[in-house]
């Protein structure tokens, strides 16, 4: 059905219409995620609705795709019902022959399936975690084919780089400084003067990077943007280089993507047989071309001038600046970076103008957010949002609330580099400045939400493990400083933390901000000032008391049996130290000397009667 | 390292790796590299002598990359590569708990593979599936919602 070549603007627009025309023959669709509910047996399911489409005979009216992310992870696997837009929860396979009958041939919804459980609202547009949302970056992901080029362009993709390429990249560039992008990575920096910088430098080879390293523990909305809609990004990218003037891009993927790393791939490779990647661009004179690289599991990578010498073959080791990648990057020419869930800002931006984009959000933060809602919260999941937005709406409106209706703690926001944004912030409208101000950043848009069992100390401990893992080694302050941060941290949540301990962090956290090479160091410590801020008391709890109010640090609690022992001994069967001992229906009792707290017991009892002080 | 298991190594898939990519500069030593140990399950000393004798690139450099990238595996693995998440939302629902028991069952320690070369086991700081964590990957299949008594019984349906 496709040309072989789309050679200009108007090409485009004729297959466009072409596909349009065709896909109107379907009269429903059955849209199955395959980003995250793929670890629940989505592939299975895929499959058992093409058997039983065909096998009902509903081949020429109805289609099963194989889609990206639908946002609602914690129902997953996801099914979607065109046209009815009905969100099927926890789907199995052995729902499908019910989901054909009932939804595709007769039209009726499945109550059961409703992922609120049944009775709850089936219909998208009425299930609170979507009607709180505004897709505008997530708008094709979960609707479309993310393998076939077909799908995006039938939706609307690489009308904005038509459009694009009809301007001249100076405009290109003043339109999205117009909107107010500001980088979706963490820094928050103006997209468009950040363009102006590359476009100015001298010189005519130029670089475009694609940072898609996500390194963020509790970050996926790059990972569903590149799995569930690449074209978006690559439209971006593609956009963005003209904007620079760059003829050649790379897009570096972490290794722990490899999904994403194929569909790019795929994409890659249609755009080149098309034309819309190489050579004369839409007949425009432009030539672009694009890469994926892959990083090798250095969360550092995630910086830009150690991503960059990631690409040269070297060791992800920062350097200093300036010089700023705009003017010497990539093999020393001038470079462009931008993160994933940026570059897809921009297609919608250049067709619907600045004006638009300006018109959600806040003062100081335009736009849309997605955020990766995970922790103690009901409806884990990817949500985009428009900037602005409370936390208490985000926890509790679109999430659900917390399990167990447990009281809300903090949320931590931006990684390793970020803080956490406590209870007496709950209304607090997110955006980058406001974080700023209550000591957390936005970051790459991760939350994880935090509730009483959860211990801030150990919080501010486990960061600390991961940065100092993390650091690439090249700067004392970061290399020694995190070192002795997190030493200072081992100790206290062992019980053994003294009196002068949260001085010398503080003093420590100082000097590595001020020292360090790279956002790495500079950041590291913000998970303990942060966490000190509001939660000190917990921190002298640890070091004056030995407690530990939360029940996480295993040297400060002692596993206890109670009364409320039946004698079943699972508990004794899954001891891995074989501390605990007991007969047969009577109550059984843990030897403390040989406890490891590994938490084995509690984890297997079914009559609550293992209690941990 | 135990050259006595380098001893008759077939270099050839070196040697394809490196006319695959034509004239490999130093930009391409992350790609040889992971080329390489998709061939060889890691990284062979033997193997970066022969990729930097036909490319010119110098085997130290190669080593510095390999020993500064986690991806990288000098030693042989298991048959399974293991890889616990240990992100910040599998924290906070559990992991070190599921760590523990994995460790226990398997008598290594992260990053070390099993006497019978059965699995390697490693941490790993996000799997980006933060909905299902606690979660581990065995070879490409996902586990989520793992307790300290579920994740061992994953194990047992891989040789």
């Amino acid at each position: 059905m496709a040309p072989s070549r789309i050679a200009s603007p108007a090409d485009l627009e004729a297959l466009r219409k072409e596909l349009a025309d065709g896909e109107k023959k379907v009269r429903s669709r059955v849209l199955i995620c395959m980003t995250g509910c793929r670890a629940l047996g989505a592939v299975a399911i895929s499959k058992a609705f093409k058997e039983a489409i065909e096998s009902a005979g509903l081949s020429t009216e109805v289609q099963a795709v194989d889609v990206g992310c639908h946002g609602l992870c914690a129902g997953a696997p996801l099914v979607l019902i065109e046209p009815q837009d009905y969100v099927y929860g926890r789907v199995k396979p052995e729902d499908v022959d019910d989901i054909v009958e009932t939804t595709l041939r007769q039209g009726k919804p499945v109550p059961r399936l409703a992922v609120g459980g049944e009775g709850a609202p089936m219909e998208m547009a009425t299930i609170p975690f979507y009607a709180n949302q505004r897709k505008e970056v997530l708008r094709n992901c979960g609707r479309i084919d993310p393998r076939r080029f077909e799908d995006a362009l039938a939706r609307g993709a690489y009308t904005a780089l038509a459009k694009a390429l009809s301007m001249k990249p100076g405009e290109v560039g003043d339109l999205v400084k117009a909107s107010g992008l500001r980088g979706r990575g963490g820094a928050g920096f103006t997209t468009g003067l950040k363009w102006e910088f590359a476009r100015k430098a001298p010189g005519t080879e130029k670089y475009l990077i694609c940072n898609a390293d996500e390194g963020d523990p509790g970050a996926f909305m790059d990972r569903a943007l590149l799995e569930g809609d690449p074209h978006r990004v690559i439209e971006g990218m593609i956009i963005a280089a003209w904007a620079i003037g760059a003829s050649k891009g790379f897009m570096y993927v972490r290794a722990e993507y490899p999904i994403a790393v194929v569909h790019v791939n795929t994409a890659i490779a249609r755009l080149r047989e098309l034309g819309l990647l190489g050579e004369n661009i839409l007949g425009s004179g432009f030539s672009f071309d694009l890469e994926v690289r892959m990083g090798a599991g250095a969360f550092v990578c995630g910086e830009e001038t150690a991503l960059i010498a990631s690409l040269e073959g070297k060791r992800g080791m920062p350097r200093p600046r300036p010089p700023f990648p705009a003017q010497r990057g990539f093999d020393d020419k001038p470079t462009n970076i931008n993160n994933v869930e940026t570059f897809a800002n921009v297609p919608s931006i250049i067709e619907h103008g600045a004006d638009w984009f300006r018109a959600m959000g806040t003062e100081g933060s335009k736009g849309t957010k997605i955020f990766a809602l995970a922790g103690k919260v009901n409806l884990t999941g990817l949500v985009e949002v428009p900037m602005g937005i409370t936390l208490r709406q985000i926890v509790y409106d679109v999430g659900g609330g917390i399990p167990n209706d447990r009281p809300f703690k903090a949320v931590q926001m931006g990684g390793p580099s970020g803080g956490c944004v406590p209870a007496e912030h709950l209304d607090l409208p997110l955006d980058y400045d406001s974080l700023n101000q209550v000591g957390a950043i936005m970051g790459s848009g991760g939350m994880i939400v935090m509730d009483d069992t959860t211990c801030m100390v150990d919080i501010a401990r486990y960061f600390l493990e991961f940065t100092q893992d993390e650091s690439c080694g090249k700067c004392v302050p970061c290399r020694v400083g995190t070192r002795q941060m997190l030493e200072i941290l081992r100790r206290i949540t062992r019980g053994e933390g003294m009196e002068g301990d949260i001085e010398a962090l503080e003093r420590l956290a100082r000097g590595i901000k001020r020292g360090s090479l790279c956002g790495l160091g500079q950041t590291a410590p913000n998970p303990v000032l942060s966490t000190l801020r509001y939660f000190r008391d917990e921190y002298a709890e640890h070091i004056l008391e030995g407690r530990c109010r939360a029940g996480v640090c295993k040297a400060l609690l002692t596993y206890r049996i109670t009364e409320a022992c039946t004698g079943c001994g699972a508990c004794k069967r899954a001891c891995p130290e074989g501390a605990i001992s007991g007969e047969k229906k009577e109550q059984h009792v843990i030897d403390t000397n040989l406890c490891i707290h590994c938490g084995a017991c509690k984890s297997v009892c079914k009559h609550d009667a293992i209690e941990v002080a | 390292m135990n050259h006595a298991q380098n001893v008759g190594m077939d270099l050839e898939p070196a040697r394809e790796i490196v006319r695959a990519l034509g004239t490999p500069g130093r930009g391409d030593i992350i790609p040889l590299l992971q080329k390489i140990q998709d061939a060889y399950g890691y990284v062979p000393k033997p193997v970066v002598e022969v990729v930097s004798a036909e490319t010119g690139i110098p085997a130290s450099w190669f080593f510095g990359v390999a020993t500064f990238y986690a991806q990288f595996r000098l030693v042989p693995g298991g048959r399974h590569t293991i890889r616990l998440c240990r992100g910040t939302a599998c924290h906070v629902k559990g992991a070190t708990m599921v760590q523990s028991a994995l460790e226990t069952h398997l008598a290594v320690k992260d990053g070390g593979t099993t006497e019978d070369l059965r699995f390697t086991f490693e941490t790993v700081a996000c799997l980006g599936t933060c909905f299902l964590a606690p979660v581990m990957m065995v070879d490409d299949d996902y586990y989520g919602d793992l307790t300290p008594a579920k994740a061992p019984k994953v194990l047992k349906s891989y040789e």
